[in-house]
C-alpha cells in the first residue's frame, strides 16, 4: 500500500538515517512512503498564539494535498507530526483559524481538517501490526532497551490523542515486536530541553542528563527515539547509547547493516 | 361557560420586581370565562391562600389560575386551598411566571407582556379542564433497601424498628459495605467495626430485616406502594442454612491465590472465603471462577472437610418474587480508577496506594495485622507524603469535576494515625485547600498540624518517580514559591470517589434520573433531599452525592422516617392525570405498550357492533394505578386513540393557540 | 499595527484563565521550574490580574521548553504554556523583544546540530 509521506527538513540531512532505515523497513514490510512534491518546512514548533497563521500554511499545504491523495498523511519526525497534527487539529476545530487560512489559500475546496496525520510508530501498529513485524523480523535485537518517548509524541494529549501521556507503552510494543526487551524508567516522558539547547546550555544538559541517568538506572543499554532534536541533545549530554527507532527496525528487518 | 379566577403572585420581589403584577392583572381580567383578577404579595402565605378561598366562595368560581412559581414548587398547596373551598383540586392551573419569567428576564415590559401570555395560555387550558377524582390504591407494608452499607443498614433498623418488615439486597456476600473497611472514623477515631459490627449484627437478629446477601435486584415492576421485585440470588456454592463460619473450608482450600477485595487486593484469599471476620452473613462463600472444583470437576476437598455438609457445587442462582411498598437505594461508591493519573506512578509503584489501601495497611484486620508496613519489601515507611483531590475537582477530563468531600478529613485522619503510632516517620500532605466543614472537623485537622506535627504544604504535586528505590514526589509549594522533591517510601493518593457502577443499572429499572457524574437526582435539592422523582422510591448515602458517614446515617434515617410515612398509611392517593385510550380509535397497533416505562398498557379482544355485524378487535386498556401519565403513549399513538386526563391533546393544542396569539 | 496590552495577550493565548483554581499542579510539574523568574502557576495569575508590565519583564518566557506537561496535567484545562508563548510572542512582536539575532547563531552551530533546532529556536526567539 502507498501512503503520502511528510519528512521534514531534518530528516532530509541530520537525521538522514531515521529517514532512510524507516523507507526501507516500511517497503519491507509491504507499504510505500510516497514522498509529497514540494513540501516545506513545518517550523520545528507548533504556534500556539491564536493569530498565527502564515507560520501554519505549510502545514496546511502538506494536509491538502494529502486530502486528495489517499487522506492520509505520514509523519516521522515528532516534530513534524506534532507540529502538522495540531495544525490539523486548528483546521478542524477552530472556526477563526480555519477561515483565516482558507481565505488565504483560496483551495479549489476549503480544507477544514479532512486528513488523518499519522505517525510512523502508528502505521507500524495500526496498519501493519506489532505481530506481524515480529514475524518479519530475522536479527532480534537481544538488548535491553529503553524508549523515550519526549514530549512531542504524546502532549497535548487531547489533541494528538497517541498513547496514554503518562503512561505510553507502543514504543514498548515496539521494542518487544523486534526481539528486544523494553525496560520503562520515569523519565521517558520528560522534556529533553528542546530548542533551548541554543541559548541555554545547561538548562538542556540538566534535562537531558537525567533521562539518561533514568535509563541507565534500569540498566537500558540502548536509548529509542524518534525525534532527531532529542537525539542531538542526548548524544551532546552524554548519550552515547542513543539511536532512532527505525534503525533498529530495520537492522532488526535485515535491510541495513 | 366556566367561572374562572386569577390570582397573581408577587412573591415578595421575585416576580413582581421584573413583572408588573398590575398590568397583568388587568390585562388577564379581559380574558373570556374570567369573573375575577387579583394580585398579592405572596399566594402561597396563609393569608394568600385565605384569598383565594374567599373568593371561590364569593364569585362561585369553577376553576382557578394562579401565577407564580413552579408547579413542581406549589401546585400541590393550591389544588388543597381549592380543595378545601369546595373546589376540584384538577379544576387549578399554574401559570409559571417566575422561573419561566420573572427569573431569566431583565426587561420589565418583555417579562410583564410574557407573564400576560403564560396566564392566558393557562386560562385558555383551565376552559377544557374536568373535575377529576384519584383513585385509591393499597400499600404494601413491606421497604426494601438496595445495598447493605452503612446507609442501607441504617435505613433498615431504622424502618424495622418502627415495626415494618423490610429487606436488604446486597451485591457481595456480607453487609458491612466500604464503612467496613474503614479502620478508624472521623472526627472521634472511634473504630469502625467497634460501632458498626453491632449494627450489623442487629441486622442479622431483627425478626423484621430479612437479608438477601450475594443477591442482586433483577428486575422491578409496579409503582409506589405495591413494588413487584425479582430478586436474583447469586449461587454461594454453600447452603446458608448449614454452614457454621467454622472456616474449615478456607484452611483447607488449595485455590489460595484469589485476589482479596475485601483489602484492596493488597493479598490473597482462598477459593472459598468469608470476606471477614466479622461478615453478616457469617457464611463461605466460593469465587467459581477460582474454584479448581468447579473449574475442572476435580478436587472437592472443602465438601469433603466441611463438618456440616453446607457446600454444594450444583448450586444455580435462584429467583425469588418479592412485594414492596417502598424502595430505598443505597449503593454506594467506590473510588476512581487511576488510569488516568499515572503521573503519580500508581501503576508502576506498588508503594503508591490509594487511601482505601492505606485503611487496610492500617487495620488489624487487614493484611499487614494493623503494622503499617509498606508493600513493596514490607518495611516500615520513615517518609510517607500524602496527595489530595487525586481525581477530584478536575475538569480535563481525566478525572471528576466535583469534590469529593471526604478526602481532606481522611488524609488529616491518616496524618495524625500514623504520628501518633509512629512518632519517627514523617508526614507530608500536599493540599489545593483543606476543606472542613462539620462540627469538630477543622479542630480535628488543626490538630493533626498543630499537635502531632504534620507537614501541610499549599501545593500540588506534578510527578511522582522512583530513584534508587525512593519515590520522589516532585511538587509546588506556593506559599514559598519553590518546587520541592520529597524522596518518600510510601506515597498515598486521596483518591477520588464515584457512585458504585451498579448505580446505572439500579436507576433504569427504577427510572430514576441520574446526573452526568452518576450520582442519583433527588426530587429537590433542598426541599426533598432523600426523594426521587418516582414516587415510594427514596436514596441514602454515597449514591445520591458525596459524604461521609454521619452525613450518610443521617440521611439514611431521613430516607427511613419517609418510608415509615409511606408504610403507615392504609391507603394512597393516585395520580388522576393518567392516560386512556379511546376503543373506538385504537388499532391495536401495540405502539403504545412499546414505548410504555412502567408497563401500564395491556391489551383485550373486545367485541364491537351486534349479531351478524359483530367484530372483534384488540385494544389498548391502561392500568390507571400503574400509569405514571408521563404521556410517552399519547405521542407515540399512530390514530390519536390515546390521551391524557389533565394534559389532553386539546388542551394542549389549545395553550400552543394562545401563546402563539397576537 | 497591533495595540499591545493585557487584552491582547489573553486573546492570542486561547486560554482562560479563571478558570484557575490555584493548585499549582503546573509548577508542581514544570522541568524548567527552577529556571523561571515567574513559575508557570504565576503566569496565569498575573495575566488574571492585568498585570501586563510584570509579565513583560520576564525572563522566563525565554526558559520555558513548551513541553506541554503543564498543559497536559492541568486539571481545569488552562494552558500555562499557551500563556507564556502570548506573552514571549507579544514582546517579541513589540521592538527589540527579538531574543536571538542571526549573527549569534554561526559560532553556536556545531556539526551535529540539527536543522529543526535552529528552525525551532528562530520560531520561539524571533518575529
Amino acid at each position: 500500500m502507498k501512503i503520502c509521506y511528510y519528512p521534514g527538513c531534518t530528516l532530509k540531512n541530520q537525521a538522514k538515517r531515521l529517514d532512510d532505515c524507516a523507507r526501507l523497513s516500511a517497503e519491507a514490510l509491504g507499504v510505500t512512503m510516497e514522498e509529497i512534491p514540494e513540501w516545506q518546512c513545518c517550523g520545528g514548533v507548533y504556534p500556539m498564539a491564536k493569530d498565527e497563521i502564515a507560520t501554519k500554511l505549510s502545514s496546511v499545504r502538506a494536509l491538502d494535498y494529502a486530502k486528495h491523495h489517499g487522506g492520509t498523511l505520514l509523519t516521522l519526525c515528532s516534530a513534524c507530526h506534532n507540529v502538522i497534527k495540531r495544525v490539523n487539529n486548528d483546521m478542524a476545530t477552530e472556526k477563526s483559524i480555519r477561515d483565516k487560512v482558507n481565505n488565504y489559500m483560496r483551495l479549489d475546496e476549503r480544507y477544514e481538517g479532512e486528513t488523518k496525520v499519522i505517525h510512523y510508530l502508528e502505521m507500524l501498529k495500526d496498519i501493519v501490526g506489532f505481530d506481524n513485524i515480529k514475524k518479519a523480523v530475522k536479527n532480534p535485537v537481544n538488548k535491553k532497551i529503553g524508549a523515550y518517548y519526549g514530549c512531542l509524541l504524546l502532549r497535548p494529549s487531547n489533541v494528538m490523542a497517541f498513547d496514554n501521556p503518562e503512561n505510553p507503552t507502543i514504543l514498548e510494543d515496539f521494542i518487544s515486536a523486534i526481539g528486544g526487551t523494553p525496560v520503562k524508567y520515569p523519565f521517558r516522558n520528560e522534556c529533553c530541553g528542546a530548542y533551548v539547547s541554543l541559548t541555554n546550555k545547561s538548562l538542556t544538559e540538566q534535562k537531558s542528563k537525567k533521562i539518561l541517568e533514568s535509563a541507565a538506572a534500569v540498566g537500558a543499554e540502548l536509548v529509542l527515539t524518534a525525534c532527531p532534536l532529542c537525539y542531538y541533545n542526548l548524544k551532546k549530554n552524554g548519550g552515547d547509547n542513543v539511536v532512532y527507532f527505525t534503525e533498529l527496525l530495520a537492522k532488526a528487518l535485515g535491510v541495513t547493516e | 361557560m366556566q367561572r374562572i379566577g386569577v390570582f397573581i403572585c408577587h412573591c415578595g420581589t421575585n416576580i413582581a420586581a421584573t413583572v408588573n403584577v398590575e398590568k397583568v392583572t388587568e390585562a388577564l381580567r379581559k380574558e373570556p370565562c374570567v369573573v375575577f383578577a387579583d394580585n398579592y404579595q405572596y399566594m402561597c402565605s396563609e393569608n394568600g391562600q385565605q384569598l383565594i378561598k374567599n373568593k371561590i366562595k364569593e364569585y362561585n368560581l369553577t376553576g382557578i389560575v394562579v401565577c407564580a412559581c413552579s408547579p413542581r414548587m406549589h401546585e400541590g398547596t393550591f389544588r388543597k386551598t381549592a380543595e378545601a373551598a369546595g373546589l376540584n383540586p384538577y379544576m387549578v392551573e399554574i401559570a409559571n411566571i417566575r422561573e419561566q419569567c420573572s427569573w431569566i428576564h431583565k426587561d420589565i415590559d418583555e417579562a410583564t407582556e410574557k407573564a400576560v401570555i403564560l396566564g392566558r395560555t393557562a386560562i385558555a387550558k383551565l376552559t377544557l379542564n374536568t373535575p377529576l377524582t384519584a383513585g385509591e390504591t393499597g400499600v404494601t407494608k413491606r421497604a426494601l433497601v438496595i445495598g447493605g452499607g452503612i446507609a442501607g443498614i441504617q435505613c433498615a433498623l431504622d424502618i424495622a424498628d418502627a415495626g415494618y418488615e423490610v429487606d436488604i439486597v446486597e451485591k457481595r456476600p456480607t453487609i458491612g459495605g466500604r464503612m467496613s473497611q474503614l479502620d478508624k472514623t472521623f472526627p472521634t477515631l472511634d473504630c469502625s467495626a467497634c460501632i458498626l459490627t453491632p449494627k450489623m449484627v442487629d441486622c442479622a437478629q431483627s425478626e423484621k430485616i430479612k437479608l438477601f446477601t450475594y443477591s442482586e435486584v433483577e428486575e422491578v415492576k409496579g409503582f409506589v406502594g405495591n413494588f413487584k421485585v425479582k430478586i436474583k440470588k447469586k449461587a454461594r456454592y454453600v447452603d446458608e442454612t448449614k454452614c457454621t463460619g467454622c472456616g474449615v473450608c478456607m484452611a483447607n482450600c488449595p485455590s489460595k491465590k484469589g485476589l482479596n477485595a475485601f483489602n484492596m487486593n493488597l493479598n490473597t484469599r482462598p477459593a472459598i472465603y468469608i470476606p471477614f471476620a466479622q461478615a453478616i452473613p457469617n457464611v463461605a462463600v466460593i469465587d467459581p471462577e477460582q474454584c479448581i472444583k468447579l473449574k475442572t470437576g476435580k478436587c472437592g476437598l472443602c465438601q469433603m472437610k466441611c463438618g456440616v455438609g453446607a457446600i454444594d457445587y450444583t448450586q444455580k442462582d435462584e429467583y425469588v418474587d418479592r412485594e414492596y411498598g417502598a424502595i430505598v437505594v443505597a449503593t454506594g461508591f467506590k473510588p476512581i480508577d487511576l488510569t488516568n493519573f499515572n503521573e503519580y506512578g500508581y501503576a508502576d509503584n506498588k508503594d503508591v496506594i490509594t487511601s482505601l489501601e492505606l485503611e487496610r495497611l492500617m487495620n488489624a484486620a487487614g493484611p499487614t495485622k494493623g503494622v503499617l508496613l509498606r508493600p513493596s519489601d514490607n518495611e516500615h515507611p520513615k517518609v510517607i507524603t500524602f496527595i489530595q483531590c487525586v481525581g477530584s475537582r478536575d475538569v480535563s477530563g481525566c478525572g471528576k469535576p466535583y469534590c469529593s468531600k471526604i478526602c481532606c478529613m481522611y488524609t488529616a485522619k491518616h496524618a495524625m494515625l500514623i504520628r501518633e503510632k509512629y512518632p519517627d516517620t514523617e508526614v507530608h500532605v500536599f493540599y489545593i485547600d483543606v476543606r472542613t466543614p462539620g462540627k469538630n472537623y477543622d479542630e480535628f485537622y488543626r490538630r493533626a498540624v498543630e499537635q502531632y506535627g504534620v507537614d501541610y504544604i499549599k501545593g500540588m504535586v506534578g510527578k511522582v518517580y522512583n530513584e534508587n528505590g525512593k519515590l520522589m514526589v516532585q511538587g509546588s509549594n506556593l506559599l514559598d514559591n519553590t518546587q520541592v522533591v520529597i524522596p518518600s517510601d510510601l506515597v498515598v493518593l486521596a483518591t477520588a470517589i464515584e457512585p458504585d457502577p451498579s448505580v446505572r443499572d439500579i436507576a433504569s429499572k427504577l427510572t430514576i434520573s441520574i446526573d452526568t457524574n452518576n450520582f442519583l437526582t433527588e426530587a429537590h435539592a433542598k426541599l426533598k433531599p432523600v426523594e426521587c422523582a418516582t414516587a415510594g422510591v427514596f436514596l441514602a448515602g454515597v449514591c445520591q452525592g458525596p459524604k461521609d458517614v454521619p452525613e450518610t446515617v443521617s440521611q439514611a434515617s431521613a430516607a427511613a422516617s419517609k418510608v415509615i410515612g409511606l408504610l403507615a398509611k392504609d391507603k394512597l392517593k393516585g395520580n388522576p392525570c393518567v392516560a386512556h385510550s379511546d376503543e373506538m380509535m385504537c388499532t391495536g397497533c401495540s405502539q403504545c405498550a412499546r414505548v410504555c416505562p412502567y408497563g401500564a398498557i395491556t391489551y383485550e379482544d373486545k367485541t364491537f357492533g351486534r349479531g351478524a355485524n359483530a367484530t372483534v378487535r384488540r385494544v389498548a386498556v391502561v392500568n390507571p394505578a400503574v400509569c405514571q401519565g408521563c404521556g410517552a403513549c399519547t405521542v407515540t399513538c399512530p390514530s390519536g386513540a390515546m390521551d391524557l386526563h389533565g394534559f389532553s391533546s386539546s388542551q394542549i393544542l389549545k395553550e400552543i393557540d394562545f401563546i402563539c396569539k397576537k | 499595527m497591533e495595540n499591545f496590552d493585557i487584552e491582547y495577550i489573553k486573546e492570542i493565548s486561547r486560554t482562560d484563565v479563571r478558570k484557575c483554581m490555584k493548585c499549582g499542579k503546573c509548577s508542581g510539574r514544570c522541568p524548567a521550574f527552577n529556571d523561571m523568574d515567574i513559575k508557570p502557576h504565576q503566569f496565569v495569575t498575573l495575566l488574571g490580574q492585568g498585570k501586563f508590565d510584570v509579565l513583560l519583564k520576564s525572563k522566563a518566557i525565554f526558559s520555558c521548553l513548551s513541553c506541554m506537561a503543564c498543559v497536559e496535567r492541568c486539571p481545569r484545562g488552562v494552558a500555562p504554556a499557551n500563556v507564556i508563548e502570548a506573552v514571549r510572542d507579544t514582546v517579541e512582536r513589540m521592538q527589540n523583544g527579538n531574543a536571538i539575532k542571526a549573527e549569534d547563531i554561526p559560532p553556536i552551530v556545531d556539526d551535529l546540530i540539527p536543522q529543526q533546532l535552529l528552525v525551532s529556536a528562530y520560531r520561539k526567539y524571533r518575529k
